[in-house]
């Protein structure tokens, strides 16, 4: 703290030297918004037909669900009392954005991806429940929840109830990493977070961050398996991805319009910073690698007629700066609303500790934690066909 | 069915059982409320305080007496009140300089070179005690909370600690406190002035600066004191019905 105190620009009052929210508070929005953004790709086929994406759905429900496990995680670890926590289901305060937090989280995941992902797996989990031994055995009777109806017309019901609930858990989604933009969009004390534009940049940020999220777990995923990869699953990925991507930056750029226009009374602190301070992770990082950069290269695949191996390598290339450039925009919303005075007349640093409760260390755990998790769900359950492994090229029905 | 004798004293012994623990329950609900000084009416006050920018001299008395009284952490960057020292280039309100060495706590040292042109007061700060908090609204278990005598209070004992009311606060001021992992403000000395005492900052003011005043006693001098002087409060755009009113509050303050 004293090196802190010594870094600072200029007037900050005295209590805003030390920042409030560290590298895990960049997490949380991170994570939720891939949450959101793999479901709704998953959504794609259930509720609006696409029927390209099939070969990722169940990939995109069980990454959703790696993620959305480990999202609470970073803000237990941040909280002074992390014991108390359950205070906010117990005694939630009702004007409070944050409160609303739990319901939201446990709604999505209880209501929506696991009901979604039971239904779905339903028929699998009993055959593997009588096909297979000891607690391997056991774990699939429970996961089967004592349900062993797997009749045809047990399971076209599960096929109609698992459409309704996709189509619950679209709003839903939208729901979830709205919400999340909202509890700094709303907070009117910091010119930097407070615009009605925040939900919505943050639910079409999260759409692009999980999209390129499945997109790169399938390239990955297929060339561990020797599948290969249907292309034509691929190609419409990525061009949702691009489609999503056009939307989120120009309401970014609204935004950016908007305040430079407007240059209200912390216009001047604000743009101040982000030459400065904010130059690298802003302007470098999210805006040209990660924003401008991936575009160009999408909008490429678009107009030009690429090789099957050269739109490989633009998705991945493209995939990878999108990711980066999604966790650089959350840094620089989370980081970034902090590291100015709310007197608008100075600055300070954050400082990114590496092994303590909330430094660097955690937060790469916390971001590695939910590949383990999904190794996991997929040996349990494969989102595959079992006799596909290896032997077809292309994977699309 | 008729009941058996066993039944009943089964279900009577539950019933006293749980008054008995209602009982607790209460008496720990009633522990918690501000409402502890003996004689002391929640609902025949309405707390503010007024600041005369002309008459503070920025000794840092004020914030020594702070710091000491309620136990706040020394360190350069935890504070419940401070005094910032604002000089203004001739006309230019939107760039003003200002300093807070320590907060105020040792004074402020004497400028080497004086801004020709320049004018150069001390504005002493402190919670607002918002009668719409921002920060009471953000809290997620209600752990912050306006009392009805009109004091933004925390209940330590309840605080995550989640820092979202840190946030929330335009003024700057709440910290975290190292030692207890909750939030710490100023209480406007609550345990002293629910004695009918003042706070430590008004206490030690040599010159009259800070008062406390109470807005529902009739004949508490800060209603010709509002009467007589112009009055500003900070932020007034943030609209938080803030109840710290500054008399000759430069335009230049933030």
């Amino acid at each position: 703290m004293e090196t802190i105190l010594q870094q600072v620009q200029g007037f900050m009052y005295p209590n805003e030297i030390e920042l409030q929210w560290s590298i895990l508070i960049v997490l949380y929005p991170f994570i939720t918004g891939l949450v959101a953004g793999a479901f709704i790709l998953a959504s794609l086929e259930k509720v609006f037909r696409v029927e390209a994406v099939k070969p990722t759905y169940r990939l995109a429900l069980l990454t959703a669900l790696a993620f959305l496990l480990v999202a609470p995680l970073p803000l237990q670890l941040h909280l002074g009392h992390p014991e108390r926590s359950l205070e906010m289901y117990l005694t939630p305060h009702t004007s409070s954005a944050m409160a609303m937090f739990g319901f939201v989280y446990l709604w999505y995941l209880m209501v929506v991806l696991v009901l979604e992902i039971w239904l779905d797996y339903r028929e699998e989990i009993v055959l593997r429940a009588r096909s297979s031994r000891g607690a391997l055995r056991l774990l699939y009777r429970i996961m089967s929840l004592g349900v062993d109806n797997i009749s045809p017309q047990s399971l076209k019901i599960d096929e109609k109830l698992a459409r309704i609930i996709t189509i619950i858990g679209v709003p839903s989604a939208f729901l979830l990493h709205g919400y999340v933009g909202f509890i700094f969009g709303s907070v009117k004390a910091n010119p930097w977070w407070s615009t009605p534009l925040m939900p919505i940049v943050f639910l079409f940020s999260a759409m692009v961050s999980g999209i390129a999220l499945v997109m790169l777990m399938y390239m990955v995923v297929s060339s561990w398996r020797r599948t290969g990869i249907d292309m034509r699953c691929l190609d419409t990925i990525a061009r949702y991805l691009f489609y999503a991507f056009i939307i989120d930056f120009s309401l970014e750029l609204l935004d950016l319009v908007h305040r430079i226009y407007e240059a209200d009374e912390s216009f001047k602190s604000l743009d101040f910073m982000v030459h400065t301070k904010l130059f690298t992770s802003q302007i470098v990082i999210q805006i040209v690698l990660g924003t401008l950069l991936p575009l160009g290269l999408l909008f490429l695949t678009q107009v030009a007629r690429l090789s099957e191996r050269a739109r490989k390598t633009v998705y991945g290339t493209a995939g990878v700066l999108t990711m980066v450039g999604i966790f650089a925009m959350r840094w620089n919303v989370v980081i970034g609303g902090q590291l100015f005075s709310k007197s608008f007349l100075g600055y300070t640093t954050y400082k990114l500790d590496f092994a303590t409760r909330e430094g660097l260390l955690p937060a790469i755990v916390l971001m590695i934690l939910p590949f383990v998790i999904l190794a996991l769900l997929v040996r349990l359950l494969p989102p595959w066909e079992p006799n596909d492994a290896g032997t077809k090229t292309t994977a699309c029905p | 069915m008729p009941t058996t004798r066993r039944e009943l004293l089964q279900k009577g012994s539950a019933l006293l059982l749980l008054t008995g623990a209602a009982a607790a329950a209460l008496e720990e609900v009633l522990a918690g409320t501000p409402e502890k000084a003996e004689g002391y009416r929640l609902q025949e006050h309405w707390w503010a305080m007024t600041i005369d920018i002309g008459a503070c001299i920025g000794c840092g008395n004020c914030v020594r007496a702070c710091k000491t009284e309620n136990d706040v952490p020394r360190e350069p960057y935890y504070f419940r009140t401070w005094v910032e020292r604002y000089r203004v280039p001739e006309g230019d309100l939107e760039h003003p300089l200002v300093d807070s060495p320590n907060g105020g706590y040792d004074g402020f040292p004497e400028l080497s070179q004086p801004d020709k042109g320049a004018k150069s007061f001390f504005v002493p700060k402190l919670c607002n005690h918002c009668a719409h908090s921002p920060c009471v609204q953000v809290c997620p278990v209600g752990a912050t909370f306006e009392s009805p005598d009109g004091v933004v209070l925390v209940d330590t004992t309840y605080c995550l600690g989640c820092r979202y009311c840190v946030q929330a606060c335009p003024y700057g001021c709440r910290f975290i406190d190292p030692r207890s992992h909750t939030v710490n403000k100023c209480t406007l000395c609550y345990h002293r002035i629910t004695r009918g005492l003042t706070t430590a900052c008004c206490e030690t003011c040599p010159t009259g600066a800070r008062r406390l005043g109470d807005l529902k006693s009739p004949t508490d001098p800060i209603h010709e004191f509002l009467r007589t002087h112009t009055v500003h409060v900070l932020k007034p755009q943030m609209a938080t019905g803030s109840k710290v009113y500054y008399a000759a509050l430069d335009g230049s303050v933030r």
